[in-house]
Formats: C-alpha cells, structure tokens, sequence
C-alpha cells in the first residue's frame, strides 16, 4: 500500500516536472561528479593544490545556491604528483569506476596532455587551469577540453614586450630543463626579438634546481639588460634570491615569466620590488575580485593565485553549461559553454574558443615596493590590461586541427 | 685568455661556486660517513634535519627574534638533541639487524619529519635573510663575490677539518675509532659505548642541522630542501668510501668542483655527473676512493 501511494505521488511528480520546468536535466547516474586532480603536496601544490580543491567546492556551493540546479553535485580529489602516467591512470579509474564527469585543474603539461586524452577517448571533459604549455589548444588540441586561465603564450606577451619597451633590449634566458621551459623561452624569444629585442643566449638548467650561482653568473658574463627566468616554482624563487645576492639585480633586471602571487609572497617584496610578470588574475583588481578572494581567504588562510580563481571560474561556467544544455554529455555541454561567454570576477566577456582557449583578458603587474605595500597581499600595481585577443595565439595561426581554416 | 672557448675569468667564478656548494656537500657528507662509521645506519634523515635546521633557524628569527649567529650554534644543539632522542628510542633496536631495517626507519622518519613541515608550512617555504655583517660582497675582479659565500666556505672548512682532527688525532677519537671495530672490547676497557654511539648520534644530526643554519639565507627554506639535496650527499659518500671522514670531506669539495665544471660546459649534464663518477668508481673501486676494502 505504502509502495503504491510512493509510486503515484512520483508518477504525478514525473508528470508535473517538465510543466515546472521545462528543461529537466538529464544526468548520468544522477549525479554530477567532478575531479579536481591537482598537485596536492609537490612543487606546485602552492599555487593550485589544496587551494584548487576548495576554490572548486566554492564554485558548487556557489551554484546549487544561486541556480538552485535539480541535479546533484559532488567533488573528489587526488593528488596527480606531476606525473602523467599516475595521473592518466587515476583519469581512467575515475571516468571507469567512479563516474566522475569531469576533471579539473591539472598543473604540470605532461600531466594535462596525458589526462586530456584519456578523458576525449571517455568522452569526459578537462578543464585545465593549472598546466602552461600551448601544445594544449595547439597541436594537441581535442573537443573536450578547455584551458582556462593562461598558457606560455600570453605571459611573455605582456611581461617581455613591456621591458623590451622599457629599454630591455638585451635578453639571456635561464631555462628549466623540460618541455614547459623550452616552451616558454621560445615564445618569450619570439617576442622580444618582435618587439625590436635581441636574444644574446641561454642556459638550460636541471629540474629541480636548488643552487642557480652558476647559471646567474652564465647570465650575468653575457652582459644582457634583462634575464628572462623561464621557470617556475622554486626554482623561480631561489633564482630570484640568488641573482640579489650575486649582485646581478639591480645591474641587470630580472623578468619572471610565469610568476604567481604565491612566489612573490614567500620571497617578499624587499626581493622582488620592481619586477613585471603577466597575470591572467589579480585577488585585489576591483571589487568583484576582492569580494571573491576574501571569500576564498577565510577557507584557505592565503589569497587566490590566478590558477585557483582559474578553477573557481571554469568550475562554475560548466555547471551552468549542464543546466543550459539539460545535459552531463560532454559533447552538448562543450558546445554551452562555447556558445555563453563567460562573465563572472574572473573573466568579462571570455570566450571558450572551438580550439579549446578560453580567451580573457590578461593583466602585465609590476610588484610593489616594500613601502608602497599597505596592508597583507597587496603586492601588484596593475600596469596593463592585455586584450584577449591579444593575449592568445590568434586562430588563423592556430596548429590546432579543430580550427577550420 | 680562453679554456676550450670559455674565458679564464668564467671559469674560476664557477670553480669558485662549486666549491662553495662542495662545502655544503662536504658538512653534510661527513655527519653521514660518522654515522654510518660507527652505528653502521645509512642515515636517511639527514636530509629532513638539515631542512629542519633550516627551518628552526627561520622560526627562531621569525616567531622568537632569535638572530643568525645565536642560531648558528643554538639549533645544532637543538636538532642534535632531537637526534639522540630517536636515537635512544628508535635507533638503537636496530644495530643488531641488517643495515637495511635502519636505512628504511631513517626513510620513513624523513618523509615524516618533511611532511610535517610541508603542512605547516606550504611547499613555497620562508626567506631567510643573509645576516646584516655579512651582506654585501667582494669584487674580486674576475666576479662578485657575495661575503655570506665566503664565510659559508670558512666555516665549513673549519669544521670539516676540526672533526677530521678530533677523530683521528685526538683519544676521544681513538675511542671512537675503536667503537667501530671492536665495541665489544671497548665495552670491556670501561668506555660506556651505548652513551658515545648516542653522542655521536648527536653530533652528525648536529652538522646537519649545522649545514641547514648555513644554507637558509642562500636558499629559499623549504621542506624539500633536504630531499633535493640527499641524493647527491649520498652519492658523495659511496665515492668517498663509507664511513671514511677524510673520503667525505675530500670527494665533497671535490664533487663540488667537478660540478661547478660541468656546469660551464654542458649545463644539462650538471644534474647527473656525480652519479656517472659514482658508477664509474663503484665499478673500478667498490669501497670508494678512500675507503678500505673489508
């Protein structure tokens, strides 16, 4: 009896739902679940990590909370320790057995390429935010993914042109010794020597580094302006220390090229004064950002890097591409989210491109002194917006075979 | 003038920073080759308490206002003293078993003590300045110079060899010596061993830490420090011969230099040389350069 009385009052809920509303979702299992695979404990774990995580879980608290979605939400992690084949392995464990729906974050590019296929073969999606390298959305680009927050090309872009403006004409680069660092010194190079630059040379180191003397006195024997780091991480960090106390900066200035907010607060301003460096968000920008970032302070006790607010903004933009398209199927949930721009503190007006790219607005900073500093974390002055059309490498030089030319 | 194209200036600026990084190589690969010489454990924690010396040097300065020169000879004493604690409840069930049981309790403690320090404190870890006295540097015409640099050799230098001399030319050190070959008949001679294997436990943790006090202001504090660096100081050893403590002073400049080279002339091979010279002298010497063949 009990049962029959159920079962009807759920027949008429059924039969009342699409007058209610008209596009119930249809989710597998009933469930949409994401993965935030991230670096949790390793080099990186600073700038996306455990921040990752939270900011990911503040995008589906936030969403069930404004759009009231009728479908449930729920999030995993799992530490991808920057290397592809435990973080393909874990992919596939979650699309096989888990019914994760999509995967989130990504720090390290052999990491993202390596998951981005696995999910493409499942039809799963990838929402990369933490990973660097252009292959991404260029020569390795699918239908399921979207990178969101950066990528090599946008960095020197405005960091490079901005100090080759400056009078930097002179570069020597000091290059991690893998695929992001060739990556990044190359686009870097390309625009300096664009920008009416000259590169005077290189030196590779190994990855990790922990002592950069020698490479800084490569550097500082080359007699260049400026010495492009491109690095990342600690290994940014302690080339910064190290060219301070070698004497090489301020003689010779020092470019980051991919520096986040999290480096400059462990080095402190007394080291990192006066440096550009290309963000594709800054916690302290307007009141949007502020009103976010304040949020995500209270939970993690640190400001958001752009990698984090990336994850936030790319979370929360593919749950409202489920609800709009009434659907978890990967393919109709990517063609929502390229057809909606994405307008939130993160981005105005970026646009998920068919290459994957989702384009916004960068910002070249210029790092505080010590003195013009004036409460916690207000490290940047804000020097440049960079459209985003000019921020990413433009379709029609795309090597990306999605993009019809 | 050049060297196979690389001007003579050049070169003796990265000589003289391969030495400055043997030095560390040196400190930290003789408080192995004494542990390993008289508790026969392959310490692998070294890494983790020379992080940790690092590291009590930035809370002394940061939390405490504790400055260099108090913690340059404060956390030795401190993270000594924390040795000879596992020393005496951990350690010291093992000397009966295989060498293999204390390299992997020593293992587990650094990924203990590492992922402690990297919950508290993030993976981007603290600066730590270089101390007022010895900012600035030298010209010495071929380079710059920084003071700190100088004194890191200094220093190093004065206590490798110090603990060269007590060990080898001293009756503190016979004892020691004599601890290694033989405890139980020193046991006998009325020397309380199970005390001096403690203190000498002690005293190599000490160096560690010792080297973490040097390193802060050079290197950004981090809770990885230590595990970049082990590898290599290990590497040192086994050429040097273990337990050998002129074999680690001397193949830790050495490597140092020989690092510094290679840094001039393939920079994408500095990684990797010691361990090419490390298979190259197991195959020709298995007990190492200095060491005595048992």
């Amino acid at each position: 009896m009990k049962r029959k009385i159920l079962g009807s009052a759920i027949a008429a809920a059924v039969a009342m739902a699409p007058a209610l509303s008209p596009a119930a979702t249809t989710v597998s299992d009933g469930i949409v679940k994401l993965g935030v695979l991230t670096d949790m404990s390793g080099t990186y774990s600073d700038l996306s990590g455990p921040g990752a995580l939270e900011a990911a879980k503040m995008a589906v608290e936030d969403f069930v909370a404004k759009e009231k979605p009728d479908f449930k939400i729920e999030v995993v992690s799992a530490d991808h320790q920057n290397k592809a084949d435990i973080s393909a392995n874990k992919a596939r464990e979650w699309f096989d057995t888990q019914k994760v729906d999509v995967i989130v974050d990504l720090v390290t590019t052999s990491t993202a390429l390596a998951v981005m296929k696995v999910a493409n073969e499942k039809n799963r999606i990838s929402l990369i935010s933490g990973a660097a390298s252009t292959p991404i959305t260029n020569e390795q680009c699918n239908d399921t993914t979207v990178h969101w927050t950066y990528d090599t090309y946008s960095l020197p872009v405005g960091t490079a042109k901005a100090v080759v403006n400056q009078g930097g004409k002179n570069w020597y680069f000091i290059t991690a010794d893998y695929a992001f660092g060739h990556s990044l010194e190359k686009n870097t190079a390309d625009v300096v020597t664009k920008s009416g630059g000259k590169v005077l040379g290189s030196v590779r180191h190994p990855f990790p580094g922990s002592d950069f003397s020698s490479f800084l006195l490569s550097a500082q024997a080359s007699g260049a302006q400026v010495i492009g780091l491109a690095n990342a991480g600690n290994d940014t960090i302690n080339s910064i220390k190290q060219a301070k106390e070698f004497g090489i900066t301020p003689k010779q200035s020092l470019a980051g090229l991919l520096m986040f907010i999290s480096d400059v607060h462990s080095l402190g301003l007394e080291a990192t004064a006066g440096m550009y460096l290309t963000t594709g968000f800054y916690w302290d920008y307007n009141d949007e950002t502020r009103a976010w970032s304040k949020r995500f302070f209270e939970r993690m006790k640190r400001m958001p890097t752009m990698v984090q607010a990336g994850d936030y903004s790319a979370t929360y933009h593919y749950l409202k591409a489920i609800k709009a398209a009434g659907s978890d199927e990967a393919k109709a949930v990517m063609a929502k989210m390229r057809d909606t721009p994405v307008n939130d503190f993160f981005a105005k007006n970026g646009k998920v491109r068919i290459d994957g790219r989702m384009v916004h607005d960068m910002y070249l900073a210029q790092v505080k002194k010590p003195s013009e500093s004036k409460y916690p974390w207000d490290y940047y002055h804000i020097r440049q917006v960079i459209p985003g059309d000019e921020a990413y490498i433009p379709l029609s030089e795309s090597k990306c075979p999605l993009v019809k030319k | 003038m050049d060297i196979f194209g690389i001007p003579i200036q050049a070169l003796m600026g990265q000589l003289l920073i391969g030495l400055i990084n043997g030095s560390f190589y040196a400190i930290l690969s003789l408080g192995l080759a004494i542990i390993f010489g008289l508790l026969n454990i392959i310490n692998f924690a070294h890494g983790a308490l020379y992080m940790m010396g690092a590291f009590f040097a930035w809370i002394g300065l940061a939390w405490l206002g504790i400055n260099y020169w108090v913690a340059l000879i404060a956390v030795p004493a401190v993270v000594g003293a924390l040795g000879m604690l596992i020393e005496r409840t951990m350690l010291k069930h093992l000397y009966k078993l295989d060498h293999l049981y204390g390299l992997l309790l020593t293992f587990g403690l650094a990924l203990i003590i590492e992922g402690l320090f990297r919950y508290r404190f993030g993976i981007s870890g603290e600066s730590y300045p270089v101390p007022e006295l010895l900012s600035g540097g030298f010209n010495l015409g071929f380079m710059f110079l920084p003071k700190y640099r100088a004194w890191v050799v200094a220093v190093s230098l004065v206590v490798c060899f110090g603990s060269w001399f007590i060990i080898e030319r001293t009756k503190l050190g016979s004892y020691l010596r004599a601890g290694t070959e033989n405890p139980q008949l020193l046991q006998a001679f009325g020397i309380n061993v199970p005390l001096m294997i403690t203190l000498t436990y002690g005293f190599g943790v000490a160096l560690a830490a010792l080297a973490g006090v040097l390193a802060a202001p050079v290197f950004q504090v981090n809770p990885v420090m230590g595990s970049n660096l082990i590898i290599v100081v290990f590497a040192v050893v086994v050429i040097g011969g273990m337990g050998s403590i002129m074999g680690a002073i001397v193949t830790g400049l050495g490597l140092g230099l020989i690092e510094g080279l290679t840094r001039v002339f393939y920079p994408e091979a500095s990684a990797v040389v010691i361990f090419v010279i490390m298979g190259i002298v197991l195959l020709l010497r298995p007990a190492g350069l200095f060491g005595r063949e048992r």
